[in-house]
């Protein structure tokens, strides 16, 4: 077959197409069938063959939320995302523009070790940890989830930001320096608004991360500040299978970052690859 | 204005040092002592005892093949299986912003809910989608968690990340200079020619950012296996986290757990300096 010439070019088109959608929905296929089975009874969930034609209810989606008050989780996790994702920025923006701006022969080392902080496994510092919070008071509440996915999220926004903030040209700065900018004024008047998207993307996947965390809340909460990670593992009891209920829970503790990274892709991908892939 | 940088510097470098010194400070003395939660009283200095308990545990082995297989074989699948899907989806086609978004979707559930919804509604060996597939073509269904149990927990890893190695390499392929591909199918280049020689060198430096990404993250897997398998059966899918885990949470000793932490942070230590190389190289072109 000729694949330059028109009809082989729709052929080729059309294959494509059919390829690219039928991997598609493939690798969608789990989440839409938990989405569907959200809305059976627990009879038609575990049904063989699976059922695809009933009368949906919405019993399960009632019945997480009086069982486990969906939405005292959903304002933790909320919260705690937000917060810790708006002081790490605050935290990390003024190193990555120092190490960006400023570098001396000890800021490739020092963004090494901080990376090398990132990598170290959670369950190495669990113990420490949990005896810190114990003793502070802190165990069980916001504030600790807070600290913990701020400073856990804080390597990864000094890379991003430090990437992005290296493509601000140099001369830039010269020239609001030779303006008589001081530090906080170039900051605020020509890095800020030059470096908006970069900022964007790194929120965003510190949001996506700290809404995901499920080690520190599974085990440094309770009852109190418990996230959705947390109340989604207080379903997976072994005991009957209770798929429906399960889906409802679950649908309903990624619908909102689900949704929210749909529509955030481009700038999370910015942010992801430290600026290295354009 | 230099030294007034330098202070911008104390925030988070100061954060950090804590966030990692104070830990590891108090896991190394407690690595050191006899300190099991079960028992009250002294914890008496033991030394290195709590090393070698641990390291000649025989899950020891066991948990570090498996923390490297899971590692590796995510790390492929997801990079051979990323790029190929996201040359098919790279050039227009009807719908193709719905397949984008279909694609990326798994990336954002969270680990947890991504774990129970394999385990019960994929591979549950009689109601489980898989199983039902399997008897429709005439095989016996596979009890994925007791049979393949690693396998099962690289399944659900790799089906989380899969999807961000695709927008990366959507994203690089994007930047691709398409006079030069035309110029070469000008000449005679074949789709294999062209992808050698001319887009695979192209995304050279997003694989490598998609290999230090997923390393970071892969490395102290968690969620997956505790949800699922935990660890088991036997150490089947233990992985070294998950080791520490059983040791400090399970075994109440404290001791051994410490000193098994220490032993991951040697590790990561070792994937960070050959990470580093990588990096190094990869990224500053």
């Amino acid at each position: 077959m000729d694949w330059t010439s028109p009809s082989g070019q729709r052929v080729a088109l059309a294959i494509r197409t059919a390829g690219a959608w039928f991997v598609a929905l493939l690798l969608f296929f789990p989440i839409l069938f938990m989405v569907v089975t959200s809305f059976k009874t627990e009879l038609q969930a575990i049904a063989v063959p699976s059922v695809w034609f009933f009368t949906p209810t919405l019993d399960n989606f009632t019945h997480v939320q009086e069982r486990s008050d969906y939405f005292l989780y959903a304002k933790n996790s909320l919260i705690t995302s937000v917060l810790s994702t708006v002081i790490g920025l605050a935290i990390a923006a003024p190193a990555a523009y120092s190490m960006a701006f400023f570098p001396t022969k000890k800021t490739k080392n020092l963004l090494m070790w901080m990376l090398s902080t990132k990598m170290m496994p959670a369950v190495g510092a669990l113990l420490p940890i949990y005896v810190m919070a114990q003793t502070t008071h802190l165990l069980d509440t916001k504030t600790a989830l807070v600290i913990v996915f701020m400073l856990s999220n804080l390597p990864l926004m000094v890379w991003m930001l430090y990437s992005n903030y290296k493509d601000i040209p140099p001369d830039i700065l010269e020239a609001a320096r030779m303006d008589g900018a001081s530090i906080a004024g170039e900051f605020r008047y020509v890095v800020l608004p030059l470096s908006m998207g970069g900022l964007a993307s790194t929120g965003l996947l510190c949001l996506v991360l700290a809404w995901n965390e499920a080690f520190w809340s599974l085990n440094l909460t309770a009852a109190n500040a418990g996230t959705l990670a947390a109340l989604i593992a207080s379903y997976s009891s072994p005991e009957g299978l209770f798929w429906a209920k399960l889906s409802a829970a679950s649908v309903l503790a990624i619908a909102p970052i689900v949704v929210f990274g749909w529509f955030s892709q481009k700038q999370l991908v910015q942010g992801l690859t430290f600026g290295a892939v354009k | 204005m230099r030294s007034l940088a330098r202070l911008l510097l104390v925030p988070a470098v100061g954060s950090l040092f804590l966030w990692m010194i104070v830990p590891l400070v108090m896991t190394i003395y407690f690595s050191l002592i006899n300190y099991n939660l079960m028992q009250p009283g002294d914890h008496p200095w033991i030394g290195l005892q709590n090393y070698e308990f641990f390291v000649t545990d025989p899950s020891f082995g066991t948990a570090i093949l498996n923390t490297l297989l899971l590692l590796g074989s995510v790390i492929a699948i997801t990079v051979v299986f990323g790029v190929l899907i996201a040359m098919l989806v790279n050039e227009p086609f009807p719908g193709q912003g719905i397949v984008r978004v279909l694609l990326i979707s798994p990336f954002f559930v969270m680990p947890t809910v991504n774990a129970l919804l394999w385990k019960h509604m994929m591979m549950n060996p009689i109601y489980g989608v898989l199983a039902q597939l399997w008897r429709a073509v005439g095989l016996t269904p596979v009890d994925w968690l007791s049979d393949l149990p690693l396998f099962s927990v690289i399944i659900m890893v790799a089906w989380q990340w899969l999807p961000f190695a695709i927008l990366i390499f959507i994203t690089s392929l994007q930047s691709m200079n398409r006079e030069q591909l035309e110029a070469a199918r000008m000449d005679g280049a074949n789709y294999f020619q062209q992808f050698r020689f001319l887009v695979l060198p192209h995304l050279g430096r997003s694989i490598s950012v998609v290999v230090m990404i997923e390393m970071i993250f892969l490395l102290s897997t968690f969620a997956e296996i505790s949800t699922t398998t935990g660890g088991g059966p036997g150490d089947a899918s233990t992985n070294i986290t998950y080791l520490i885990f059983k040791q400090a949470l399970l075994g109440f000793d404290v001791g051994v757990a410490s000193a098994g932490a220490l032993f991951a942070v040697v590790m990561a230590n070792i994937v960070a300096a050959f990470l580093i190389r990588l990096v190094g190289k990869n990224m500053e072109r």
